[in-house]
């Protein structure tokens, strides 16, 4: 009874060394090429967590199957090493360092929402390892000159800067008041920052400067302010739920506004589950299915949606785009570098300028995209109540023309 | 700062209304927690996730094509029996022993329903429409989703048949035995352990018709049950435990100062001027405390 006891407690303490210790890795094994990510599959930002997933993954088999990569006169396949951070930064950090020190991780995909980009960067950069992340745009991340940090995504002091101007191209070039509503994270500040930009440039008024909490779920006393001012346009950014309380409480309280223009509304499913209420939001999105972007892989944005839909079976979010894309900027620095040397790559990477069905890719100094410009999107919907994403701004890429003003909730 | 609520009238009229809507609901949470808490010498620290959970049945009732507003009956029913089932694993475990292991107990259960809830349902905020349009007042100056005033009305209702029920029925008369003094009720033939389960599932039911409200007014997320504790805890400290028309009174306040707060300090200070008050309100209470000792002395 004793020794077997001890054997059980013997062979537990080596199975658990086992799967403690070091599995090394290194960057490049046989013919694959090692990429490590952190990404939230639980807690709470595990909903897109699995978006960036899914495109990650998308674009590794699309790349696998049609050939791989070349490098040196061989080709390589790519694989990707998945930790999962649980929405936590501190977890973030320790995985990347595991997957660096521990795995051999000699380049890295980014994980989801600027926070855990914030504390993946500083360990990433400490070890030179080239990083390109599609999910964090806070403008914070391309001010500290990192070198080795290459975002696929527009900055978000671009997201609704184009909505300003587009209210004021509608009141015949005569600046506009404007009410803000955003919540106090790095990316909705950094949203704000861009609207207050385009405010002073425009010479636009602000009248109304709300900050929202985390554990935000009424909204009510904004709106109510924002019936008494009754601004040109309304700006509103507060991830999912942002997007989820405007919209039932505009909606509940008859709030009438001109122009309503928000973030997260494809990830808060407005135009799918919130039909009518949503009705002519405006929306600042990365990617939209429509726009017409080609590259060699997914062909365009159409064929994309239709190819993921197939596998994952539902509509891509933006999120999952520009993931995809990720891989193959990877795949063209790796060809164009030749090598597996970080310090190659990482100038193959600094020199990209690509299209992708995303869009075109070009890193400023800082790392962002600066050639890709954001789109808008409106909620419309037909007579059967049946509610679509429209493009509407920029022009080159709009498919349905901007319904301007929104129409007062009591002729609806 | 800001002081347009006292400058339109009318703001100051909706302020009150949306707060007073609010506060009856916060009220109904609170009082399933003053009634355990009473009862049992409990603090649940997941009440609030109790209430998220609710407000989770009745929106998967929404998914799948059933108007939410009978999440109001299914909810409460489907947590009643969630609630004893809690008792019964964990609670009973800890009921006789001191307050601080009851919080950590009760606390753990709430970390596990969070995530429960996150693996369960995913991490995205959702909300269940009830389609029930909006009452205007005063020339359309003051408008009151009629979705507040449904939930408000459920509540007043919920807390009058439960003030009915401890007073007339056998278990509730059980009940209230169990809190005045429990050795004395058991040896009189009362058999607390069943009442104990059942206090905590009338709790958890509590908590599911106010989570099938919150869904048809607010927004539910995995991870939003926290604040609806906290105000729950504040309203019973200032009440008191047993003082029904106290939790309502000071849930009806509770919800104006809200509002006000989220006026005058800005939304984002709303939670943080509850925690500021529960805060005063407890060095008050000691204060007072510590000169009644003084005066005993």
């Amino acid at each position: 009874m004793k020794i077997t006891k001890i054997i059980l407690s013997f062979i537990s303490a080596v199975v658990i060394l086992f799967s403690t210790s070091v599995t090394s890795f290194a960057k490049v094994v046989g013919d694959k090429i090692v990429l490590g990510a952190a990404i939230s599959l639980t807690g709470k930002y595990s909903s897109n967590g699995v978006h960036t997933q899914n495109g990650y993954n998308m674009a590794v088999d699309r790349i696998n199957s049609m050939g791989g990569v070349k490098v040196g006169g061989k080709t390589y396949k790519f694989e990707i090493i998945y930790y999962d951070d649980e929405s936590n930064p501190k977890r973030a950090a320790q995985l990347a360092e595991r997957l660096i020190s521990q795995d051999g991780v000699e380049f890295m995909l980014g994980p989801y929402s600027s926070g855990l980009t914030k504390a993946i960067a500083p360990v990433t950069e400490k070890y030179g390892v080239p990083m390109v992340e599609a999910n964090g745009a806070s403008r914070s991340l391309f001010t500290k000159g990192y070198k080795y940090l290459f975002a696929v995504l527009a900055p978000a002091n671009l997201y609704l800067d184009v909505a300003i101007d587009l209210a004021v191209e509608k009141n015949n070039g005569k600046p506009v008041t404007v009410a803000m509503a955003f919540e106090q994270d790095a990316f909705s500040q950094d949203v704000r920052l861009g609207v207050l930009d385009a405010i002073k440039r425009t010479g636009s008024k602000k009248v109304i400067d709300d900050k929202l909490p985390k554990e935000l779920n009424d909204m009510a006393a904004t709106l109510v302010k924002v019936k008494q001012m009754k601004p040109d346009v309304l700006v509103v950014s507060g991830h999912t739920k942002g997007a989820l309380t405007a919209i039932r409480q505009i909606a509940e309280m008859k709030v009438d506004v001109p122009m309503l223009a928000m973030t997260h509304c494809d990830a808060a499913k407005l135009s799918k589950q919130h039909g009518k209420n949503s009705q002519y939001a405006l929306c600042a999105s990365q990617w939209h299915k429509t726009l017409t972007y080609k590259d060699n892989f997914f062909k365009d944005g159409m064929k994309y949606a239709a190819d993921f839909e197939k596998e994952f079976g539902y509509d891509p979010p933006y999120q999952s785009a520009e993931s995809s894309a990720a891989l193959l900027v990877f795949k063209d620095a790796f060809e164009r570098a030749n090598s597996f040397d970080q310090k190659k790559v990482r100038d193959a990477l600094a020199a990209t300028n690509m299209q992708t069905f995303y869009g075109n890719i070009k890193f400023a100094e800082g790392g962002q995209n600066v050639d890709k410009p954001m789109v808008l999107f409106q909620v419309m919907c037909d007579g059967s109540g049946k509610c679509e994403n429209k493009v509407v701004a920029p022009t080159k890429w709009a498919s349905a023309k901007l319904i301007h003003p929104i129409p007062k909730w009591s002729e609806r | 700062m800001d002081f347009m609520v006292f400058q339109y009238p009318m703001i100051t009229v909706q302020a009150c209304l949306d707060g007073l809507l609010l506060g009856i609901l916060f009220a109904l949470i609170a009082y399933g927690m003053a009634l355990q808490w009473g009862v049992m010498n409990i603090i649940n620290i997941a009440q609030g996730d109790l209430v998220i959970l609710g407000g989770y049945i009745a929106y998967f009732m929404y998914l799948y094509g059933i108007h939410p507003a009978w999440g109001v009956i299914v909810s409460p029913i489907i947590m009643y029996f969630i609630g004893v089932g809690i008792y019964k694993l964990v609670i009973n475990k800890v009921v006789d022993r001191d307050l601080f292991i009851s919080i950590l107990a009760t606390f753990g259960i709430s970390i596990l329903f969070m995530q429960l809830m996150n693996f369960a349902f995913g991490a995205d905020v959702v909300l269940a429409n009830s389609g029930y349009g909006t009452t205007m007042l005063f020339d359309n100056n003051v408008t009151l989703p009629n979705s507040k005033i449904f939930s408000a009305v459920i509540s007043i209702v919920f807390a009058i048949g439960l003030v009915i029920y401890m007073k007339k029925s056998k278990l509730g008369r059980a009940i209230r035995a169990t809190a005045q003094n429990s050795r004395a009720a058991k040896i009189l033939g009362v058999d607390t352990e069943k009442v104990y389960a059942a206090t905590f599932g009338i709790n958890a039911a509590l908590c599911g018709v106010a989570g099938a409200l919150i869904s048809i007014t607010f927004t539910i997320h995995p991870y939003m049950g926290l604040p609806y504790t906290i105000r729950s805890f504040m309203i019973v400290i200032v009440a008191g435990l047993g003082n029904l028309p106290g939790v309502a009174m000071s849930g009806m306040g509770l919800g104006v100062f809200e509002e006000f707060a989220d006026y005058i300090l800005g939304t984002e200070f709303r939670i943080g001027a509850v925690f500021l008050l529960l805060v005063l309100i407890l060095v008050y209470r000691r204060f007072k405390l510590s000169r009644k000792r003084e005066y005993l002395k």
